[in-house]
């Protein structure tokens, strides 16, 4: 593979990936907000 | 008047991956290695991530804002949520457009779904083994023309799983199959790219290693980087990609309760899709087809800038040549990974419609999901028939609605609703500190760009205007501009009927 091909492929695919990581990481992470959110999994009582 | 939609998200994760199966499509993987081959290689990477960075991005924002205010006041379908943001009437006529291009796409996008369960299964079943390469491309062509009965069937099943999937509601229809669908594409992805890049010349026949394939994919070629054909395709990738000026994305994020993020979760899902594009989707087709048929062939098939032939032509002949489970589990995992793309897709295209007869005609979800499929079957019938019909389908309702309708939303949100209040609203609960500079993109620079496309897109309209019509063609509009009276005129109904909660 030429350098400048695999330069291209390598700092778009890298910088993609780190920063798909990171931001669904972010996600799983970041505390839930208080009651009543979005999301029913998380409820405190049924709907 | 709304009536009260219960409708609601089960979890944060399932949120993230509706939106990001709903933007990740067949495109991604068909689509997106052909355009980076045809405008610059390598190079095509720099207005793809300017144009992501400048209009994909801000629309995100925009779109997943607009919803979330529009579903404050109980509306989740883009001519009431445009309404909440501004009471003229205008602008709900105008989001009469995120009902039409859903449909519109549907009624042709559900066809080439059912391409891919039909691959998938005669993948499985080993039908390809044993063809030649023109049997298998042959195959394609007497499938399009409809010489036996398989494709309608295969379509048929395709709509009534959709509709199926839609009736059970948010949670448990539409949220439970991203959470199934986008693990397994990410999981046969991946499988596919390693072997796509590992692939080594003189093994199982092929005649190149997987790397060349990668190679001339990636091969910058920054003289094409100032060509204005060139940034009119990134930005024509971008916006597809995303599946922006749908009314989708508006739709699934106006179920998010006001004080939860958009800001993080709008990111999460737009750059899952980027992963999908720009790392999977251009480690298969190419890496493979050259791998077996050379640089010069491959170019001359993705000449038209779609891989389409590639795909569901050359792709099933060249994994016969990896011998039969091999073969048959390929056909499974690439057909597979399509069909999830494409499914995930064509839910969110028929939300929507459903949630605009729950909340302004307060149908019963099951009912307002067989009235989806019943209209998807009689709009796709003509697509399904001719290929004439199809592509109109997908330039007005595919094409120049999106850009209508972005334009129109990306004006409603900065310059009507206001800029400030737009920014608040897409700040609103955020998990992570959106950079300022998107304030001023989203008020200046993207409505530029938008401008710019649409007007590039003028001759063209006029063009196809001006050409004579054949009568699957006169079908096609006729049945397109029915379809946008009729919506028009729903809408205005809505108004004024009176509806007991």
């Amino acid at each position: 593979m030429s350098t400048s091909a695999l330069t291209m492929m390598l700092a778009a695919q890298i910088t993609v990936t780190v920063i798909t990581l990171y931001l669904f990481w972010k996600v799983l992470t970041a505390k839930p907000k208080a009651e009543p959110d979005s999301f029913v999994e998380n409820d405190d009582v049924p709907r | 008047m709304t009536l009260e939609n219960k409708e609601a998200w089960g979890s944060r994760v399932g949120l993230v991956l509706a939106m990001a199966g709903n933007a990740v499509g067949l495109g991604n993987f068909l689509r997106f290695p052909a355009q980076a081959i045809q405008n610059g290689g390598g190079a095509f990477i720099i207005p793809y991530l300017v144009c992501f960075l400048l209009m994909g991005l801000p629309m995100l924002y925009v779109e997943w804002a607009t919803g979330r205010f529009g579903g404050k006041t109980g509306n989740h379908s883009t001519p009431y949520i445009f309404g909440s943001l501004d009471k003229r009437a205008i602008w709900k006529y105008l989001g009469v457009l995120g009902l039409f291009t859903n449909l519109g796409i549907c009624a042709y996008y559900t066809y080439i779904e059912a391409w891919t369960m039909s691959w998938a299964w005669h993948s499985a079943a080993g039908h390809f083994m044993g063809m030649n390469a023109d049997q298998v491309a042959g195959f394609f062509t007497s499938y399009i023309n409809l010489e036996t009965s398989e494709p309608i069937l295969m379509w048929v099943l395709c709509v009534g799983v959709n509709t199926y999937i839609l009736s059970r509601g948010l949670q448990k229809g539409v949220e439970m199959a991203a959470k199934i669908g986008m693990p397994l594409l990410l999981l046969f992805g991946v499988i596919l790219a390693i072997r796509g890049v590992t692939m080594t010349a003189g093994e199982q026949g092929a005649s190149f290693s997987g790397v060349l394939g990668l190679n001339f994919l990636w091969t910058p070629d920054f003289s094409t980087i100032w060509t204005p054909k060139v940034w009119l395709s990134a930005a024509g990738q971008i916006f597809f990609t995303l599946s922006l000026g749908m009314g989708s994305i508006h739709c699934y994020s106006s179920y998010v309760k006001p004080k939860d993020d958009i800001a993080l979760n709008a990111m999460s899902a737009g750059w899952m899709n980027e992963f999908v594009e720009v790392v999977l989707g251009s480690a298969i087709i190419i890496p493979i087809a050259v791998g077996y048929l050379g640089i010069d062939k491959v170019a001359q098939m993705t000449a038209a800038g779609s891989g389409l032939s590639l795909g569901f032509q050359t792709l099933p002949y060249l994994f016969t040549q990896w011998g039969p489970f091999l073969s048959a589990a390929a056909g499974i995992m690439w057909f597979g990974l399509l069909f999830f793309a494409g499914i995930t897709s064509s839910l969110a295209m028929g939300t929507p419609g459903l949630a605009f007869l729950e909340d302004r005609f307060g149908w019963d979800r099951r009912w307002a999901a067989f009235a989806f499929g019943g209209a998807v079957l009689l709009l796709g019938i003509p697509c399904v028939l001719s290929q004439e019909a199809f592509g109109e389908f997908d330039y007005w309702a595919g094409t120049i609605s999106l850009v209508v309708f972005s334009l129109a939303e990306v004006i409603l949100f900065a310059w009507v609703f206001g800029m400030e209040k737009g920014w608040a609203e897409i700040n609103a609960g955020a998990d992570i500190k959106v950079p300022i500079v998107f304030k001023y993109v989203i008020k200046y620079v993207t409505p530029v760009i938008l401008l710019v496309v649409f007007v590039g897109s003028l001759p063209s309209i006029w063009a196809t205007i001006m050409k004579p019509m054949t009568f699957q063609v006169a079908l096609a509009r006729g049945l397109m501009l029915g379809m946008f009276l009729g919506l028009l005129a729903l809408v205005h109904f809505s108004d004024k009927r009176k509806v007991t909660p």
